[in-house]
């Protein structure tokens, strides 16, 4: 408490002109930061030739063509045949049509995108799942080395994925889980489950031996005094934990180019082979990175108070 | 320990209550478990599934690096080579350029990092107005994908029409199509430490900070009783206090940097020549390029190797610092 009052007046509080020197570097930082983002956003709303302007145009009429050569593809056409065709469909029927093409039909984003989102959940639920049993008896039983238990299963995560990836790739051709989205779910939660095994083993560990055990003794059994008192209480550290998962298998890059070519490729390997004629499709690749990156913005910001535990491992606590 | 199989039968209310909304069969099973029963059953499915993807795959790739064996021709018949794949990798000037290339990144990332983040923890320290937030602000970059992120740097490095060489080229004057970023053998390993540093400077920061706020406020008021220089506090207090949270940074930014794949991969592809080319990249070239998986395999063990030595190192200093 004396500790709290002498807070109050410190002789160390930082004084008013170095708080304003420092919020000035660390705002100069932070906008400096955002500039590769704000120019991934931009140049979603730019036209092709607007995106490859030089110089670079910070200034420029918005337009949708990027996210409809994203969502789209297109095939060139004589004025006379699109002529034929009757007045366009839609804003991005009509914005195709000015560069002389009509919309051949739906592009592999969409199917790229719902490939990640039902790997990452897939895999996120089950490594939560198993690392929230794994870690509850780390936490509460005395397990015959448990540091070395604890040190190997860190260290799956330390590997280099491509070292882990040939044995894979080989394993997975001959069990035919090459390209499905079941063989990533299943790699994706042995790498994630490292990481929520430690993570939910410090918020496990935070939660009161006693409150199980009174559990107990008003004749709840071991199993019921986990589902019914122990996993309410571990709530919070679960979600941050499974934002956590989300995050690393949204992100995954490595084995997803490297397992994945068709059927169950996310989106990260899918992202930079979006090409337009005669290269890049700069805007849709904005369009499309944005989209993609939106999650992560939410996430981050859900996050904010467990981040420190999550990218640690949670060795540091605040 | 085992209280609850010995007492519900005397007090069975709850737990009946309980057991109803589950099968009967079931509980009745699990009701017999002891805590070491369910100890064991708890922990493992994680290790099973780890030894199956993990482990066995890591057993495996041992086995090839000791053989000629080629994942494009499946059929061709395994002949044992002992360890001339180990002899090769250790004496190819190619290898020893891979893992200069790693170190020059590593060495780099690291010092860049380490500075700036320490530096942005220090001056959050202040707590001026607003601080949490312009925190979460410069977060964001090390939550995205660095593939994504990669991606799209190689978009801003365009020589002309990208906004990287533009911003140089206001502040020098040195005209923006006269550089390319990606295309030089000597700027190239400097644009993979810039994307990685500003991904990742943000994490190396959010450590730091942790072990800023660890310092009590007494100690400096102590050092200010005794009046010591703010400088001196700095290096006496301040420094010292935090170096295990900053250690932390530099060894889990060292590990994943040692790793690097993704962002390296689509920004130069290890590219031009093979002046950014990483180990993994290396790595990744000579197992599912050139299809040399026995030569790949012993490859991956060496870099095995390393990071395990690594992580051993980190897991160390990682108990000392929760041991404060």
């Amino acid at each position: 408490m004396s500790q709290a009052l002498t807070t109050a007046h410190s002789v160390v509080a930082p004084t008013p002109l170095s708080r304003r020197i420092a919020a000035t570097l660390v705002i100069v930082y932070a906008l400096v930061s955002m500039i590769p983002l704000a120019w991934i956003l931009m140049t979603g709303f730019k036209t092709p030739p607007d995106s490859i302007a030089y110089p670079p145009k910070l200034v420029f009429e918005p337009s949708l063509e990027g996210y409809c050569n994203l969502f789209t593809t297109r095939t060139r056409q004589t004025a006379e045949y699109i002529e034929s065709l009757g007045p366009p469909q839609s804003t991005c029927d009509e914005i195709t049509r000015k560069r002389d093409m009509v919309i051949a039909g739906p592009s592999n984003y969409v199917p790229r995108f719902w490939n990640s989102l039902v790997i990452a959940f897939g895999s996120t639920f089950c490594a939560v799942s198993l690392g929230v049993l794994a870690a509850y008896a780390f936490s509460r039983f005395r397990i015959p080395l448990a540091d070395d238990l604890l040190f190997f299963i860190l260290s799956t995560r330390m590997m280099p994925p491509i070292a882990v990836a040939i044995p894979i790739y080989l394993m997975y051709r001959k069990l035919g889980l090459s390209d499905t989205a079941l063989g990533m779910i299943l790699l994706y939660t042995a790498v994630n489950v490292s990481l929520a095994v430690w993570l939910l083993k410090g918020f496990i560990d935070e939660i009161p031996k006693e409150y199980e055990e009174a559990a107990m003794i008003d004749g709840y059994t071991r199993l019921h005094a986990f589902f019914k008192v122990v996993l309410p209480q571990a709530a919070t550290g679960i979600a941050a934990t499974a934002i956590f998962c989300l995050i690393f298998a949204w992100n995954e890059y490595a084995f997803a180019v490297l397992l994945t070519s068709g059927e169950a490729q996310t989106a990260p390997p899918f992202i930079p082979t979006i090409i337009g004629e005669g290269g890049m499709d700069w805007p849709a690749v904005g369009a499309g990175t944005t989209l993609f990156l939106i999650p992560l913005l939410v996430f981050t910001v859900l996050l904010r108070k467990h981040l420190l535990r999550g990218i640690t491992f949670g060795a540091v606590r605040k | 320990m085992s209280m609850a199989t010995t007492e519900e039968g005397a007090r069975g209310t709850i737990a009946d209550q309980a057991a109803r909304t589950t099968a009967p069969a079931l509980t009745k099973r699990i009701r017999g478990l002891s805590d070491k029963a369910i100890a064991w059953v708890f922990i493992a499915p994680t290790i099973v599934l780890l030894l199956a993807i993990n482990i066995f795959p890591l057993i495996w790739t041992i086995y090839l690096s000791f053989t000629n064996y080629q994942a494009n021709r499946p059929n061709r018949p395994i002949t044992h080579v002992g360890t001339k794949w180990y002899q090769d990798i250790l004496s190819s000037p190619d290898v020893w350029a891979a893992m200069q290339a790693t170190a020059h990144f590593v060495f780099w990332t690291i010092l860049l990092q380490t500075l700036l983040g320490f530096g942005l923890a220090y001056l959050l320290d202040r707590k001026f107005r607003g601080h949490a937030f312009w925190t979460t602000i410069i977060l964001i970059p090390m939550m995205l994908s660095p593939a994504v992120v990669g991606n799209f740097w190689k978009f801003l490095y365009q020589p002309q029409i990208g906004l990287f060489n533009t911003i140089v080229s206001f502040f020098t004057g040195i005209p923006p199509s006269s550089f390319e970023m990606l295309g030089s053998v000597t700027l190239s390993p400097w644009s993979i430490i810039i994307v990685d540093t500003w991904m990742w400077t943000p994490y190396v920061m959010l450590i730091c900070l942790a072990g800023l706020r660890s310092i009590p406020d007494y100690i400096y008021e102590a050092a200010e009783v005794d009046r010591a220089s703010p400088f001196r506090q700095f290096w006496s207090i301040t420094l010292p206090m935090a170096l295990p949270f900053i250690m932390l940074a530099v060894l889990f930014r060292g590990i994943e940097n040692f790793k690097m794949f993704d962002m390296v991969n689509l920004l130069t592809g290890g590219g031009p020549g093979s002046t950014t080319e990483v180990a993994s990249i290396t790595l990744k070239r000579e197992a599912f390029e050139k299809w040399r998986t026995g030569y790949s395999s012993a490859f991956a063990i060496i870099l095995f190797v390393a990071v395990f030595g690594l992580a051993n190192i980190y897991v160390k200093a990682l108990n000392r610092v929760k041991q404060r």
